[in-house]
């Protein structure tokens, strides 16, 4: 039954770390806007726009 | 092109300076519905020189601004919101807003710590229960247990919060909510595992105690998301109104303000075709205003100096020159806002469903518990044991299923409204929906459309309406603006000229045309033939040449108003009208749409009587209405709903607003309320099937942890899922 004494420690610190990084996400506002990044990391507003493309409004 | 005057809009109010020499403002934008509006909108704005960060809420419909100050300014923004397709409003979040979010937040970090907790218990627990039949060694139980306690006491002291102090309030004010049964239950759970630990017994309830308050939370916060999701649209769509006022400064120069920023003496101008924003007396100028919104009455009311307009009064003819008064003592909305106070009082003693439920609960579930102690004790067994058993019985009924019953259907009916266009403000307002009768109209504006339209459209050729229509659109005035989007908004003819007070003139083809007043186009004896036909309307003509066309335009019923006042009366409820407006023109209405029961010419202390005479008839009426004169009438009423076009004062007397042309969402709010108000019942009694089973194993002794833990567990889930049916 030794083991436990790994065991037991090395699963709390894991839910621990779970918990840890949900309170960081909540106060950095990551849960704010559940709809929109989404489709941010879909969007190709990062990558330069192809030729012919600049002038469009 | 018109010669209606823009000011210079002012929205420095809105503005709050932020770091490094920037600025920025909040807006709530109409029209976003997907991520391509969010992406058009965050590239446009990106694109305007100056603007440092441009960031679309598309959970919220919200855009946050910032720009480097005095490179860019609010009202540029806004105008390239509007190029891009986009109306926006600035707003600054209310302070009850931000507590709201607060109050999300706490619950949150709540759940995730009773989440965490829930989960490493559980761990140890089922390591427990299946130790108990292979055989586990009392000493590794007991260290199990420990660190069961030492998890379950911080978890209980800080995520069982939100119970505790609801608890408490209730109790202060000498009351019994669900939360006073639950704070118990948790307390009593704890506090015997502790005991029951140190002694080294087989049985530890810490597991119940947080899973209890794990689901709980669960329950509360989707409660709170939801009411503030309700608040995000309701302050969108009342920034959306934009209530701005034209005021002229001391040295006469004009600032467009939001109504926020305007103070009683202040002067203000109304231009035509603007809706007046302020409380005052008229100091200068002539005009005609359309006060449906506020009386009820459609026929235009002529006022001159020294005359007093309301708030909500459409400005049809001149300019006026506005002083704002404070609406103090005797003024009809001082009146309104007595009648309204007196009418919300008796309203607030109603009692919820859920509040009934933990009523008759919590006494029954303590006389049970108290009643096995003494059961026992008198059937011979010790003291301790007996204790024991009556604490299992009060962990086994803490009401985590009835705590969910209702805020779960809740949760699920608003959602189901929202998406047919109804938004209810009141928490109770949908076991009130539930419960009516009898639904009461307002016409003017509830039944009809707030905007006039032609209503002799049939009787006018397409090429005469076109004709008409390239010199309506460059007037302001509303019955222009009505012929105008009849014709479709063609572009106007060119140089239109307009004679203040009688209407545009321009050439077309050579041959002066004319739209306006009837003497301006001579044209009375076309004037006589089509108001006869429509009593209700006023006329607009139109001459170019020889040739002479009246238009009668009149706020037209809902396109649905009919069929859905049939749906309604079929599904069982009685139907009245109750308006402001002339007799006649109730009556005209009312036949349309098959309504015997009707009233007209009613003040709004009429109405309110009404209400009443129908209450004390033992009927529960829905008023719909969105007039000022209907704010009392929708206080006093069982439960009430305004269209979105409704003056402030209405939306906020009703318990909810409806979105969009159509009254269908009105009948279709009556029928998930009905099933909302159902499966809320179910609910109760599959809690109460609940307990029937569980609380007999628990006076008799046999219940231990796992089958508390199981049923608990079990009992939520089907809640929960009996409260979707609640969707349809």
């Amino acid at each position: 039954m030794n083991i436990l004494v790994v065991l037991v420690p090395l699963a709390l610190t894991l839910g621990l770390i779970g918990l840890v990084a949900f309170l960081w996400s909540l106060n950095h506002r990551q849960f704010d806007d559940l709809e929109g990044a989404g489709w941010r990391a879909i969007s190709d507003d990062d990558l330069p726009a192809p030729p012919g493309e600049a002038t469009k409004p | 092109m018109t010669l209606a005057f823009d000011a210079p809009r002012d929205f420095s109010l809105f503005v709050r300076t932020g770091a490094a020499g920037t600025e920025a403002m909040d807006l709530a934008v109409a029209g976003i519905k997907c991520a391509a509006c969010m992406a058009t909108i965050e590239r446009g704005l990106s694109r305007e020189p100056g603007v440092v960060n441009a960031r679309v809420n598309l959970a919220s419909k919200r855009l946050t601004v910032e720009w480097e100050k005095g490179r860019s300014g609010p009202a540029r923004i806004i105008d390239r919101l509007d190029e891009l397709g986009f109306r926006a409003h600035p707003f600054s979040p209310a302070r009850v807003d931000s507590e709201e979010a607060r109050e999300e937040k706490r619950l949150l970090r709540c759940l995730g710590v009773a989440a965490f907790s829930a989960m490493n218990i559980m761990l140890l627990s089922v390591s427990v229960w299946s130790g108990a039949v292979s055989g586990m060694n009392a000493e590794t139980r007991d260290f199990f247990h420990w660190l069961s306690g030492l998890i379950a006491l911080p978890t209980a002291i800080y995520a069982g919060r939100p119970f505790y102090e609801s608890a408490l309030k209730a109790l202060k004010a000498g009351a019994v909510n669900m939360d006073v049964p639950i704070t118990l239950g948790v307390m009593l759970a704890l506090g015997m595992s502790v005991v029951e630990t140190f002694q080294h017994a087989e049985h530890a309830y810490f597991d119940s105690a947080v899973m209890l308050i794990f689901f709980l939370l669960i329950g509360r916060y989707l409660d709170q998301a939801a009411r503030r999701r309700t608040r995000e649209v309701a302050g969108n769509l009342a920034a959306l109104r934009a209530d701005t006022a034209t005021r002229i400064a001391a040295d006469g120069s004009l600032a467009d303000l939001p109504v926020e920023a305007i103070a009683p003496g202040d002067l203000v101008l109304a231009s035509p075709g603007q809706r007046i924003a302020v409380d005052g007396v008229v100091v200068g100028g002539v005009s005609e205003v359309d006060q449906s919104l506020i009386t009820g009455e459609t026929r235009h009311v002529r006022v001159s100096e020294g005359a007093e307009v309301y708030a909500g009064a459409l400005n049809i003819g001149g300019q006026l020159r506005i002083r704002v008064t404070r609406a103090e003592g005797g003024t009809l909305l001082a009146e309104i806002e007595r009648l309204l106070n007196a009418a919300i009082d008796g309203r607030a003693k109603y009692v919820r469903l859920a509040d009934r439920a933990a009523r008759l609960y919590a006494p029954m579930v303590h006389a049970t518990a108290a009643l096995t102690l003494i059961g026992w004790i008198a059937a011979g067994m010790a003291w301790k044991p007996a204790l024991i058993i009556a604490i299992t019985v009060l962990i086994i009924t803490c009401p985590c299923a009835l705590a969910l019953a209702i805020p779960a259907v809740q949760v699920v009916a608003t959602q189901a409204l929202f998406r047919r266009s109804v938004l209810l403000y009141a928490p109770d307002a949908l076991e009130r929906l539930s419960e009516v009768d009898t639904v009461v109209f307002d016409k003017t504006g509830t039944l009809t459309l707030p905007d006039a339209a032609l209503a002799n459209r049939a009787g006018i050729s397409d090429a005469d309406l076109a004709l008409a229509g390239t010199l309506a659109v460059a007037s302001r005035h509303p019955l222009a603006v009505a012929v105008a989007r009849a014709a479709g908004k063609p572009s106007p003819a060119p140089d239109v000229r307009e004679e203040v007070g009688a209407g545009v003139t321009a050439l077309i083809g050579g041959v002066e045309a004319r739209l306006g007043s009837l003497a301006f186009c001579d044209a009375h004896a076309e004037g006589e033939r089509v108001g006869a036909a429509h009593l209700d309307a006023s006329l607009i003509a139109f001459r170019h040449g020889a040739r002479v066309i009246v238009f009668a335009v009149e706020q037209g019923l809902r396109p649905d108003a009919a069929e859905t006042i049939r749906r309604i009366v079929a599904a069982g409820y009685g139907v009245r009208i109750l308006s402001g407006d002339r007799s006649e023109a109730v009556r005209r209405a009312a036949l349309a749409l098959g309504v015997a029961d009707w009233r007209g010419d009613l003040k709004p202390a009429d109405k309110i009587a009404a209400l009443e005479a129908l209450k004390a008839e033992g009927r529960k009426p829905l008023m719909v209405g969105d007039g000022l004169n209907d704010a009392p009438a929708l206080a006093a009423a069982h439960v009430s709903l305004s269209p979105v076009s409704a003056v402030h004062l209405a939306q906020t007397a009703a318990d909810g607003v409806f979105m969009g042309e159509n009254l269908r969402p009105v009948a279709e709010a009556l029928r998930t309320a009905k099933i909302a108000r159902k499966t809320m019942a179910q609910n109760l009694w599959l809690a109460v099937g609940y307990n029937m089973i569980a609380v007999p194993l628990a006076i008799a002794g046999f219940v231990t942890p796992l089958i508390a833990a199981l049923a608990m567990s079990g009992s939520s889930i089907l809640v929960t899922l009996n409260a979707l049916g609640a969707r349809r």
